[in-house]
């Protein structure tokens, strides 16, 4: 036995194995990607104009989703930040279902809303003839409602820490609402902001279970990178776990710039 | 500096130099703001009082930060604020510059663009706002920092950027909230001194809260002197340290004040005991005088002393190079002595001594 320095507060013995099965547990799925990708023929699996198209897809699918929920999210962040509205808290707990909500259950939630018997969707089909279901538009709507959640509670919280003195303060130098919006309070969220965003854009990269319910797997138009390695792995796994590789560089490298851009500069 | 009024009257009489007139009522829970104000150009007023007093409501009112409840804002010719007719002029709109408390400055923006973010909110085009942002950093010694952020700056160069960003707007009045509160004791005496100046040299109104009373004595043309919410003494601050009329007040300024009935000369006092002083005031009177005016002896001297009683020595405590002596007796009295004195009397809590006073020391004044 060696002796152990026994400080207050200190680490008790018993939760380091615990915490290194921890590690190991977040770590061995990612090595084992990498371990077991086929490297010799990945080139050609990447370039088949299937991944080429589920990748593509993807991205313009996240990217327009994270627009969205930032048109959205960030004015919904600000009334539960800083609004006056009764039942606030019933507000912040009805946001924030999405996030507990299994994705599938989601996805048939998004029919029964917007499918084209669903209590709004018959409308828009009726008057609009427009109907949401199995388009790349469903796809955007889906990963939307399962990532908004992401950008309104991290916006939520940076405006909370914001100053409102600062504000104050600028309206004492002259400075209009807008003014003061553009000038003071945005910048002053901006890290906040900027993380929600990623955060929005990673979980909307990665939706699957509301994407394949509500919109489907056609080829082209809604079957985006998770969809293609789901179906990829029915018929050759070493493709699937090509496509995986693609989507974990994706992550790593959004990781990455959100470190660096944001979380370390923010001190 | 407008000829203030007598040593109970908070406004000094309206003129057409006065650039704030303001009737300010403010209700806060079961907290009542109440208080009056009239500062002329070129006056430095201060709000002097203890934490709680509602000094920063009031600059908050004044600013348009806190809405009135009652009364009205007078600022140069404009009604900023009235609350009968429901006029209230936004704090953008108002030509008010304020230092806040910790300043406050923008921790994203640089010392220029903070100085010059008024300019650019209220419309002067970039190049210009920075050339006059420029000019005021240099005005105020600080041009060489004009390109660090707030978190690169030192307490007192903070306090002059905010300063600056305050007046490079031209307003008419200007107000100050603890400015000097958040420094250091060291960087306190010369940003004082400084600010001082900078104040002297500002044309418009200025109101300064402060709860330190070398702050608001140092800096202030005239005192307004607010407890719980009401202004309980006014006047220019040699006024208000010769006679305090509230404890607080005293203590600030460090007096012995008592409360009493004055007949021919001598008073008799509320709390108990009596005091002979050298002005003849009847009726209901205020006693003041410095510990440093009290002498301690061993035993009743025969001296020409009109006061003379007897004491117990409750506390000492070291203050610079003197000692200050809590001493109960008939009444209750403060008195500084060297160290020299307590080593001579053998002054310790419980000590039995004579308390003595002359009458020439005292100030007597109408309650």
């Amino acid at each position: 036995m060696t002796t152990r320095r026994q400080r207050v507060g200190g680490l008790p013995g018993v939760l380091v194995p615990f915490a290194v099965l921890a590690v190991l547990f977040l770590v061995l799925p990612v090595v084992g990607l990498v371990v077991r990708a086929p490297w010799r023929t990945i080139g050609t699996e990447l370039t088949q104009p299937e991944s080429l198209e589920a990748l593509r897809l993807s991205l313009v699918c996240a990217t327009l989703a994270t627009l969205l929920c930032l048109v959205l999210g960030v004015p919904l962040a600000w009334v539960l930040a800083r609004g006056d509205v009764p039942g606030r808290s019933l507000l912040r707990a009805l946001v924030t279902v999405p996030l507990v909500l299994p994705p599938v259950v989601g996805g048939i939630a998004l029919f029964t809303a917007l499918g084209r018997r669903g209590i709004v969707g018959r409308w828009l089909d009726e008057w609009f003839g427009i109907s949401l279901p199995f388009t790349t538009a469903a796809v955007v709507v889906a990963e939307a409602f399962v990532a908004l959640p992401f950008l309104v509670i991290a916006v939520e919280g940076s405006l909370r820490a914001a100053d409102q003195r600062l504000e104050e303060a600028a309206a004492t130098l002259g400075a209009g609402r807008w003014y003061v919006l553009r000038r003071v309070t945005l910048p002053l969220v901006a890290p906040g902001l900027a993380a929600g965003t990623v955060l929005c854009w990673a979980r909307a990269l990665g939706e699957f279970g509301a994407t394949i319910t509500f919109a489907g797997t056609f080829p082209g138009t809604t079957r985006t990178m998770p969809v293609e390695v789901y179906l990829a792995l029915q018929r050759d796994p070493s493709a699937a776990i090509a496509l995986s590789l693609v989507l974990l560089v994706v992550s790593l490298v959004v990781l990455a710039g959100l470190r660096e851009r944001w979380l370390g500069t923010s001190r | 500096m407008t000829a203030s009024a007598g040593s109970s009257e908070a406004a000094s009489p309206a003129d057409d130099r006065t650039v704030l007139e303001a009737e300010l009522v403010v209700h806060r829970g079961g907290f009542t703001l109440d208080l009056a104000l009239s500062v002329a150009a070129g006056e430095v007023v201060a709000l002097l009082g203890p934490n709680g007093a509602g000094k920063t409501t009031a600059l908050r009112a004044l600013a348009g930060l806190v809405p009135l409840d009652r009364g009205w804002t007078r600022i140069g010719p404009d009604v900023a604020e009235d609350a009968e007719a429901r006029i209230r002029t936004p704090p953008e709109r108002r030509q008010v510059g304020v230092v806040f408390q910790d300043y406050l400055l923008f921790p994203h923006l640089s010392a220029q663009e903070n100085v010059a973010f008024g300019l650019r909110a209220r419309g002067v085009d970039r190049a210009e706002a920075r050339g006059r942002a420029d000019a005021a950093l240099a005005r105020f010694g600080l041009a060489e920092h004009a390109a660090k952020r707030p978190a690169a700056l030192s307490g007192g160069q903070a306090q002059r950027v905010a300063l600056a960003r305050a007046l490079v707007g031209e307003p008419r009045l200007l107000l100050l909230d603890e400015p000097l509160a958040a420094l250091d004791a060291g960087t306190r005496i010369e940003v004082r001194a400084d600010l001082r100046r900078r104040l002297a040299e500002f044309a418009g109104a200025t109101v300064v809260v402060t709860h330190d009373a070398v702050d608001a004595f140092v800096l202030a043309d005239r005192l307004v002197v607010v407890e719980d919410g009401r202004v309980v003494q006014g006047g220019t601050p040699s006024e208000v340290a010769r006679r305090p009329v509230t404890a607080y007040v005293a203590q600030l300024v460090g007096l012995n004040l008592y409360r009493g009935v004055g007949a021919g000369g001598t008073v008799t006092l509320d709390g108990g005991g009596v005091l002979v002083g050298a002005h003849h005031d009847d009726g209901a009177v205020f006693v003041s005088f410095r510990p440093s005016s009290v002498t301690l002896h061993r035993r009743r001297p025969d001296s020409s002393a009109r006061n003379a009683w007897p004491v117990t020595v409750e506390a000492l405590e070291r203050q610079g190079d003197t000692v200050r002596v809590a001493l109960a007796g008939q009444p209750d009295v403060a008195a500084d002595v060297t160290p020299l004195a307590v080593a001579e009397l053998g002054l310790e809590p419980g000590t039995r001594v004579w308390a003595v006073l002359k009458a020439t020391e005292t100030e007597v004044y109408p309650a």
